[in-house]
């Protein structure tokens, strides 16, 4: 029996004591600084920052602490600050070619200008559990690395270098004239152009989008992918206020892009080319990156004429579920009361089986009365 | 914590082991045959080697010398990164020298070096399907399989020709084993099917993710796919070594600035150092 709670309140209350409560553990355990977790869970901050599309590290810290290490919990938070700041303006479309380079990796050329540089990265690593990590902090020495990197790389990006013979699409001039719509300032409708595409992609859940390039791979709209460049860096972002007419920086920003090369296509008009899918996030982020990049080539699909209807190329099916704080917050909201709609469902569930019991005795008695006819009859 | 917990002998426990194995056997008893393995978890991600490491983890054993390439090079990251895993994790001999090694563990690449009767050659495998990319589904190819299906791929083959002149296919160019099983030779360049075919080491396929095994036994037939009219070709970068010069091997394409300058060289690195201490340094 439903009954209907009062001191809703006060429950409410209680469950945020609950939660803070959990959220510190066992007090006699030193507690989290915003520090530590800005400085020693950096991939936690960049997925929070990228998928939170703001980026403030001290700021996702304090959600990922906040949130208890949920990191969709931790981009919502982030996503709901953001949503309050005031826009003063575009800044300057940035120039990844002018990056720091701290990792750059290309899958098609052994080596190029700038060269391969592995940086600071899981690939190689065995995943064999590292006891000594578990010792305390003190007793271990400070892992110290020799300066890499004093030189700055002068690393054009490949893809120029095909470019330059034509042996890939040059890059879409939207790309290149900067975003004129913002997907968090205007509804997104379909189709979408490209600009609006990688926007919400950029923001978009990384597993739903780990998945649908995978699901490329697989078969599911197979796009012939080769990891054409992925660097990782800082890029310095400027702005031109109206009234001074020239570039200020801003600051710089750590970012992840990757292109990918992908299958060529022509036609009588133009000369076979390989085609382009593009990813770029906040942070270290390949997995995000690279995913970004397949799932955005498999959205061109329509545009190069060869759309399957496969889920990774149905524009309308990626871009509306790939935000993963809509995404919960549907799902979730399931916990949310739903008596009065579930009494209606109850209520017409009860009439249309009080209907099929009356009907099916009805039948019964019919059935009945037939039979008792026909047994006269050859009596 | 607890201490680094003990591992088995190249990492994977006994009945793990005995599981493949037996997963082996089937596939060399059926050449071709995708044969559906409990692929583990592994200490490295899937897509990096998953199948091909515990197709060696499976057979290796304290007097094997390993060998692992990687795009045909013994020091590629990966390469060298499996190799360190099974130093440590076996502590058995490795070598880069092709004719030394008892197991040579592959990705895209089979070494220019003919191999023997004492060898096996284990392939890493992304998509073992050889008819995936025509049909996404699962329970569907392998129906095709087993009823000798293959018209979709020839209608591919076909449509190729029609539409470029000739089998747009450089990799993964699929062949026929035993006159049976079409199969994929893992993401070879075409250049590499011709050293399949009746070659007297055992070949050994294994996809991690896939959860596939599959094997070509020593001396058996592979065929590469083709039409009477429109023969196997099998194509190769024309030009030289810049290295050891030679006009035979399959070549690496490398940029050497941005202006388009590039060198050619050859990807099976042991090889390429093999011939150069013959003749010497080139001027």
């Amino acid at each position: 029996m439903y009954v209907a709670v009062k001191g809703g309140e006060q429950a409410i209350d209680n469950a945020h004591l609950l939660l803070a409560r959990d959220r510190r553990g066992d007090p006699a355990v030193p507690e989290l600084s915003i520090d530590q977790i800005r400085e020693q869970m950096t991939l936690a901050i960049a997925r929070v920052m990228a998928e939170g599309s703001l980026y403030e590290p001290d700021l996702a810290a304090l959600a990922i602490k906040q949130a208890r290490g949920d990191l969709i919990e931790a981009i919502f938070l982030l996503r709901a600050y953001r949503t309050t700041l005031p826009r003063f303006g575009d800044c300057v479309p940035m120039d990844t070619a002018d990056m720091s380079i701290r990792r750059r990796v290309s899958a098609v050329f052994k080596d190029l200008p700038g060269g391969q540089i592995l940086g600071p990265t899981f690939d190689y690593t065995h995943r064999l559990l590292d006891p000594d990590l578990a010792i305390a902090d003190d007793e271990r020495p400070c892992p110290i690395v020799a300066s890499v990197g004093a030189e700055p790389v002068v690393a054009p990006h490949i893809l120029q270098i095909l470019d330059r013979e034509g042996l890939v699409e040059a890059p879409q001039s939207g790309v290149d004239a900067g975003v004129e719509e913002d997907l968090t300032r205007t509804p997104l409708e379909f189709p979408a152009c490209r600009e609006l595409r990688l926007q919400a992609l950029a923001r978009g859940d990384e597993g739903f989008l780990l998945a649908l390039g995978y699901s490329t791979q697989r078969g599911y709209g197979r796009t012939h992918p080769f990891a054409g460049e992925i660097r990782i860096g800082e890029v310095e972002l400027s702005f031109v206020p109206a009234e001074l007419g020239f570039e200020v920086p801003l600051g710089a920003v750590t970012i992840t892009e990757c292109e990918m090369v992908n299958q060529f296509r022509g036609s009588e008009t133009q000369a076979p080319q390989f085609t382009r899918g593009y990813g770029c996030v906040f942070g270290q982020s390949e997995r995000k990156a690279m995913s970004m990049a397949l799932v955005d080539r498999a959205l061109r699909a329509n545009d190069l004429g060869e759309a399957s209807g496969v889920p990774a190329q149905d524009e309308e099916f990626v871009l509306s579920h790939c935000d993963n704080v809509q995404a919960t917050g549907f799902v979730e909201h399931l916990k949310l009361p739903h008596y009065v709609d579930f009494q209606a469902e109850l209520a017409l569930l009860r009439q249309l089986r009080d209907d099929w019991s009356e009907k099916r005795i009805a039948k019964a008695d019919a059935d009945r009365s037939a039979k008792e006819q026909q047994e006269e009859a050859a009596e | 914590m607890s201490d680094l917990p003990e591992y088995n002998f190249a990492y994977l426990d006994e009945q793990t082991k005995r599981m493949i194995r037996r997963a082996i056997l089937k596939a060399i008893a059926i050449p071709g045959y995708q044969t559906p393995f409990a692929s583990r978890e592994m200490p490295m991600p899937y897509g990096w080697g998953t199948g091909g490491v515990q197709v060696t983890a499976a057979i290796l054993g304290t007097d094997d010398v390993l060998k692992v390439i990687d795009q045909g090079s013994d020091d590629t990251t990966n390469a060298v990164s499996i190799r360190k895993f099974f130093a440590r994790t076996a502590g058995v001999r490795t070598t880069t020298r092709t004719p030394e090694a008892t197991i040579i563990q592959t990705r895209h690449r089979i070494p220019e070096t003919a191999l023997g009767e004492h060898q096996v050659i284990v392939y890493q495998v992304p998509i073992p399907e050889p008819l995936r990319f025509l049909e996404p589904r699962e329970t569907e190819t392998r129906r095709m399989h087993a009823l000798e299906d293959y018209g979709v791929m020839h209608v591919k083959l076909y449509e190729d020709i029609a539409q470029h002149g000739h089998i747009a296919t450089a990799y993964a160019y699929p062949v026929k084993v035993d006159e049976r099983y079409v199969m994929d030779p893992s993401p070879t360049p075409k250049f590499d099917n011709p050293k399949m075919n009746q070659c007297p080491a055992l070949q050994l396929f294994g996809a991690g993710r896939e959860k596939r095994i599959y094997a070509i036994p020593p001396y058996t037939r592979v065929v590469s796919l083709d039409f009477e009219d429109h023969p196997f070709e099998r194509t190769r970068i024309s030009g030289a070594c810049s290295l050891c010069n030679s006009t035979k091997a399959f070549l690496d394409e490398v940029i050497t600035d941005d202006q388009g300058g590039r060198a050619f060289m050859c990807s099976d690195t042991d090889y390429c150092e093999q011939a150069r201490s013959r003749i010497g340094p080139l001027s």
